[in-house]
């Protein structure tokens, strides 16, 4: 129950992919009859995507190596091609370290950034972003919906105040892309990353939808491939894939979100009555459909893992102690948990292939597990440890 | 990521519980930062006769308390206070480079105890 680590690809993107290994190798950027033919393989996914996300034309959707790629494209791109008109970029608290970063890279550029806080469930604080944009901002970058704590944004509300004020809006949908419908014309949106991995495509694909008259400059020079935005021989299994995994999700999206809804609230439901002391992360209702995030007073996130490890079930945590750095989820702290409450968070992200069996013999198991760390756990009142 | 050996003690940590009445206290780490350690210890002759430990923290503190214990139980101050913060790590066949700070913690938390129960005993002197 650790999708958003990873998707295994769908049985249906993997046929579709199959003959562009070894048969179809061609490079689209060559003229003969084998680099037509996946070239025209290319514009096909291309058109996928563009009906995926409601763009109008082929011409908006460049193809990446993934998400992080297409958010550092967003960023960096509209802010080097747009200096001119400003030096300022808005960007949520709670973005993906693939927009926190190129943004915290700009600011050694001479940018400033700004950083607009969310409530205690996640969700963008209106009047403070609207307080951010000045007549120096050219850029601002608002995830559609948080993967780690599922809260989903009023990103067509937010594109209207950008719009008002002068600037772009960016909305990295990696998370969401497959899980809920977007739709960027009517959404207010300027630019859009999402992952073919996050869909059950391959890894190594994603794309940036970039809204025609938009002023943008590539961040990786070389052969001028996706009309000189981003060179680089393509991946076209990877692009093939995607266009295949955009194509199922836009058609089972309704049914599966229905189905992962249900089994999200059971999970959370069955986790927050597994414990006392026991919290839900991020929004009861604007949440993504495969997102479950609850956190256990008093035990630490990294514990848990290993304990649902042990027993077959694979999950993540916001704790510092499951991250690089050390530090816990910038996040949950950013919906104002305090380090130590943040350290007891546990995040399940659901996919095509769990189950209502899953989900309860996860939470069948959990009231143990808990049990057991807070009898270790120093921090545990006495009363719980009846 | 673990060895089996941490996982092992994370399974069944050895020791794990309060001494009630301990001779020696000794509480290291900060639930802010993830790890939180306290180590009990009862002395009998200038020798660690019983030690217990309760912690919070990642699997890998878990595993340092519960090896710091079996390290500890037994031995005198002197042989006890030797016991350095790479042993703990060294006796579990390792810990990943960013949890070597759980060994430490560790060995710091026995010394810890340590240091408390000498404290005591020099002041009702």
């Amino acid at each position: 129950m650790d999708y958003t680590a990873g998707m295994p690809v769908d049985p249906r993107v993997l046929e579709a992919v199959m003959p562009y290994f070894s048969q179809k190798y061609g490079n689209p950027f060559s003229l003969h009859s084998w680099g037509n033919e996946v070239r025209r393989a290319m514009e096909e996914a291309r058109t996928k995507i563009v009906a995926f996300a409601g763009a109008k034309k082929n011409e908006e959707i460049f193809f990446t190596s993934g998400g992080t790629e297409s958010n550092n494209l967003a960023i960096k791109g509209v802010a080097y091609r747009n200096k001119d008109k400003g030096n300022h970029v808005v960007a949520s608290a709670i973005e993906h370290m693939s927009v926190m970063n190129p943004c915290k890279a700009l600011l050694k550029e001479g940018f400033s950034v700004d950083f607009v806080p969310v409530d205690k469930y996640g969700v963008v604080d209106i009047q403070s972003l609207e307080k951010a944009i000045t007549d120096k901002t050219i850029l601002v970058s608002v995830m559609y919906a948080n993967g780690e704590i599922g809260t989903i944004q009023p990103i067509k509300e937010i594109g209207e105040i950008v719009h008002r004020k002068g600037a772009l809006l960016h909305v990295d949908a990696v998370a969401a892309a497959g899980q809920v419908p977007i739709n960027v014309e009517n959404e207010n949106i300027d630019l859009m990353s999402i992952s073919s991995n996050d869909m059950y495509g391959l890894r190594g694909a994603g794309a940036l939808y970039v809204k025609t008259g938009t002023r943008i400059q590539p961040i990786i020079q070389g052969g001028g491939q996706e009309r000189g935005l981003r060179s680089g021989t393509e991946n076209i299994p990877a692009i093939v894939g995607m266009g295949k995994a955009a194509e199922i999700a836009k058609t089972e999206m309704k049914t599966e979100g229905e189905r992962l809804s249900k089994l999200r609230d059971r999970l959370i439901k069955g986790a927050l009555e597994s414990a006392p002391s026991t919290f839900l992360n991020g929004h009861p209702t604007q949440r993504l459909p495969n997102n479950a995030n609850v956190r256990f007073s008093y035990i630490e996130g990294e514990s848990l893992i290993l304990s649902l490890d042990m027993l077959g079930v694979a999950c993540s945590s916001g704790s510092a102690c499951t991250s690089k750095t050390l530090e816990p989820s910038h996040v949950l702290l950013a919906t104002g948990l305090r380090h130590e409450e943040a350290h007891g968070s546990l995040l399940f992200t659901l996919g095509r292939q769990n189950t209502e069996e899953d989900v309860d013999y996860v939470v069948n198991a959990l009231p143990d597990i808990v049990k057991r760390l807070r009898a270790i756990s120093p921090l545990t009142p006495k009363e719980l440890l009846s | 990521m673990y060895t089996e050996k941490v996982m092992d003690h994370f399974r069944n940590p050895r020791n794990m519980g309060e001494i009630p009445n301990a001779d020696g206290v000794g509480t290291v780490g900060n639930p802010v930062c993830g790890d939180l350690m306290t180590i009990y210890i009862k002395v009998k002759d200038d020798r660690i006769e019983d030690i217990k430990f309760k912690t919070f923290g990642c699997g890998a503190a878990i595993a340092t308390s519960s090896m710091i214990t079996e390290l500890a139980r037994g031995k005198t101050f002197e042989e006890a206070l030797k016991i350095s913060r790479g042993d703990v790590a060294d006796n579990l066949g390792g810990l990943p480079p960013i949890k070597m700070h759980c060994s430490n913690l560790a060995a710091d938390g026995l010394h810890a105890a340590i240091q408390d129960y000498l404290k005591k005993k020099e002041a009702k002197k």
